[in-house]
């Protein structure tokens, strides 16, 4: 009697476990979830992006006709000033081409004073012309000389006229000559102050490009200069998640070397040209204090804070759903799954999700489920869903 | 007759429970075996259901970014979304690769998806715990089977990121947990190597002298950025607007874009009846095995049991007891024992799932048709005995 007792009670054990199994998983058990009521809160929005240290001005410092490399006279790391002589390229002929204009001016000097006597000569010549052809005319008014030799006279004095003339044209031409060959000699001048590069402004060295002897082309560096107190960084932000980026923003850097260091900034420029092929909106970032040892290249991570939105209705962006073309969240109320569709504002980058329209307060919101859900599918409330076997 | 079947049961409970309950563990193991195939299936299944899509454009000529390699450009995104019926297109890729943490290292697939703005298909669908990327870099999003807790850093090629938020079921068609981080970082994970082979791809690019021209500043560095930068994806996932048909929308695509475009119902055929269909026919021939051994085995018992009872049933011969009677008392025998190995292997089954690293699917409608194989195996099991028993002379009941 006992014995079937016993035995009874095993099968019935039996076909309750198998009912338990058959309701508690495979297709037929409920789906877990967790359900958070929608509650009010401030989102305070913020844009994240990577970028890169890069400094506002810098300066490459090089040639303007391709050249030799005469000598360079600083090393990287070397603080200059401005107009200071940072390297020399090699001159070649310019030296020689500015003493043979020399000479030349020199030629052109003793050519002026050669026409300088030469215009002294003409002059007396008109001189001794000129009496000449008055005593023949008083000769000639008293009819001792004939008017064949008075002609004459006459045109002999014009001749001397003429000289001067073409004497003083000539002095002139010595002179212009001269300023001609004065102003060669200027510019030449020039070109030799050109092979002389001379900082532009202060700054620090950052890179050494050509060694002496070596040969560059124009428009190559010799060296490289920044203005270290102008270093910035470069961020790009995803176009999408980009809205609200404006200059005068406060940014928080973390700079790759020092991730635990927060450093303040803020948005100093937004560039008008966006990268069209990475879709990403470029910002620039200053520094409110540089840092003491700050390297060209590095990374940081830029996170720029908007203005806090009023208080209203949040919700975690776990529980934001699309349903067709519809975004909004699953209600889990006492009838089973609704699905209600919502007008969404800002995100803030801890997961918090500003509704505009759509959800009243104390609405209990479905966050985290073990499936994907559907309308009819049974649900199961639970503390947590992550951390149980299915 | 119950009385009769009933009695014998009673009378040797223990030897009949112990023999169904190692019955049991057999069709257990049967019935696991099935729903390691099913399990298969289904991450397969849920790879596409989770990946939201339903269109997959892929490189022209290959079999779709799962079975087969595939890289397209990360611009085609642009002009696939102009097309009649998309309403919504994201650029994919997938890698999978061991993701480091601590000390340990897990096997992954690494999901690279468009962040730009939130509900893009390739982004997971639920989570079952933290929150969704929101920043565009150094973010992850990780299964639970990789065994990831929130907030934990795990490294991916050369960067370090954040756990935020914990998926279910989000596999690979070969059982890999997956990890989704932004589709910029992916691609970099894809393409950049390690700072070593970085350097010497640069010196090999410097020392050829048809991109190294000295007369031409800024070429070498022009070269050497755009070798280092990965402008290719893996795949676009496609989501169509209400009302249009995937075969028409993948169509235009498939023959202007010079790109290969496929539906849902050619994806599954690609995953289930190619990727694991080698699998499929290894795990097929085992069940069958274990359905004949388990025939074998119940066929086995039957027949000892009632070699054990011979006396018995002479004696119940001698007294006139018809020979259905016994017959029926036999299979009665051996379809109970075949319900009780068939429950506790289906609960044994269920217990112990779980534990398996790939996922074991247990369908009811495998249950239903591994109860009715077990009734019919012992029913055809007990003929053996049944004919042993019906030849019994009853004279040997009284030591004839």
């Amino acid at each position: 009697m006992l014995r079937r007792w016993g035995l009874g009670l095993l099968g019935v054990l039996l076909v309750a476990a198998l009912v338990f199994v058959a309701m508690r998983s495979g297709p037929l058990a409920p789906t877990r979830v967790t359900v958070q009521q929608a509650e009010s809160a401030a989102v305070s929005p913020a844009l994240f992006g990577i970028g890169t240290v890069e400094a506002r001005r810098a300066y490459m410092i090089g040639p303007t006709t391709a050249g030799r490399v005469l000598r360079v006279l600083v090393d990287v790391g070397a603080p200059v000033k401005a107009g200071q002589l940072l390297a020399e390229m090699d001159p070649v002929d310019i030296d020689e081409r500015v003493a043979a204009l020399d000479a030349s001016i020199a030629r052109a000097g003793s050519a002026a004073a050669a026409v300088q006597a030469q215009r002294q000569d003409a002059l007396a010549r008109k001189e001794l012309a000129a009496i000449n052809a008055r005593r023949y005319r008083d000769l000639a008014a008293q009819h001792f000389i004939s008017t064949g030799a008075l002609e004459a006279k006459l045109q002999e004095q014009t001749s001397a006229d003429a000289g001067v003339s073409g004497a003083d044209a000539n002095l002139a031409a010595a002179r212009q000559d001269m300023r001609r060959l004065n102003a060669e000699r200027a510019g030449l001048r020039q070109q030799r102050d050109n092979v002389r590069l001379l900082a532009p402004a202060d700054g620090v060295v950052i890179s050494r490009d050509a060694e002496p002897g070596s040969t560059v082309v124009a428009g190559q560096a010799v060296l490289r200069l920044v203005e270290p107190a102008t270093l910035w960084v470069k961020v790009r932000f995803d176009q999408g998640r980009s809205a609200g980026l404006a200059a005068g923003l406060r940014a928080d850097i973390r700079l790759r070397s020092t991730p635990a260091l927060p450093l303040a900034g803020q948005v100093a420029r937004v560039e008008v040209v966006s990268d069209s092929v990475t879709e990403e909106r470029v910002a620039q970032v200053s520094f409110d204090t540089l840092p003491g040892s700050l390297s060209l290249g590095e990374l940081a991570e830029v996170t720029v804070s908007l203005p806090s939105t009023a208080p209203g209705l949040v919700v975690s962006n776990a529980s934001i759903k699309r349903q067709g073309d519809k975004t909004g969240v699953w209600l889990a109320d006492g009838s089973g799954l609704r699905f209600a569709p919502l007008r969404l504002g800002q995100t803030g980058l801890d997961g918090s999700v500003q509704v505009l329209d759509g959800l009243q307060a104390g609405d209990p919101v479905v966050v985290y489920s073990a499936k994907e859900l559907t309308a009819g599918s049974r649900i199961q409330l639970v503390d947590a869903v992550a951390g149980q076997k299915p | 007759m119950i009385s009769l079947a009933g009695r014998d049961i009673l009378h040797s409970w223990g030897k009949f429970v112990l023999t169904g309950v190692g019955l049991g563990l057999l069709i257990g193991v049967t019935l696991t075996m099935a729903g390691v195939y099913r399990g298969m299936v289904d991450d397969a299944r849920m790879l596409l259901n989770n990946s939201r899509a339903d269109l997959w454009v892929v490189q022209q000529d290959t079999q779709g970014p799962y079975a087969e390699a595939s890289g397209i450009r990360d611009d085609v995104v642009r002009s696939i979304l102009g097309m009649p019926g998309v309403a919504r297109a994201a650029n994919v890729t997938y890698l999978t690769m061991q993701v480091r943490s601590d000390a340990t290292d897990v096997r992954a697939m690494v999901v690279g998806f468009d962040t730009g703005q939130p509900g893009l298909p390739g982004e997971p669908g639920y989570l079952v715990a933290g929150r969704h990327i929101t920043r565009s870099h150094y973010e992850a999003v990780a299964d639970v089977k990789t065994g990831f807790a929130l907030g934990q850093r795990i490294r991916i090629r050369r960067h370090d990121y954040t756990v935020v938020g914990l998926t279910q079921r989000m596999v690979s068609s070969g059982g890999d947990p997956m990890v989704f981080i932004p589709l910029k970082d992916a691609q970099e994970a894809q393409f950049l190597k390690d700072n070593d082979a970085i350097l010497n791809d640069r010196a090999r690019t410097a020392a050829n002298p048809g991109l190294n021209r000295p007369g031409v500043p800024g070429l070498l560095e022009a070269i050497q950025a755009s070798q280092a930068s990965n402008h290719n994806v893996n795949a676009v996932l496609v989501q169509l607007k209400p009302g249009f048909d995937a075969e028409a929308v993948a169509e235009p695509i498939r023959r202007w874009k010079h790109l290969e475009a496929f539906t849902r119902v050619q994806m599954e055929e690609i995953l289930v009846a190619k990727l694991i269909a080698t699998s499929a026919r290894q795990i097929g021939m085992f069940v069958v095995i274990l359905a004949i051994v388990s025939a074998a085995i119940v066929a086995f018992i039957i027949y000892t049991m009632t070699l054990g009872k011979i006396r018995e049933i002479a004696v119940l011969k001698l007294i006139g007891t018809r020979n259905r009677t016994i017959a029926g008392m036999i299979l009665q025998q051996a379809l109970g024992l075949g319900l009780i190995g068939f429950i506790v292997g289906k609960v044994a089954a269920t217990f112990w799932a779980p534990v398996f690293p790939k996922y074991v699917l247990l369908e009811s409608g495998d249950a239903v048709r591994g109860l009715a194989a077990v009734m019919v195996i012992c029913a055809l099991a007990s003929t053996l005995a049944i004919r042993i028993a019906l030849k019994v002379d009853p004279a040997a009941a009284i030591g004839g």
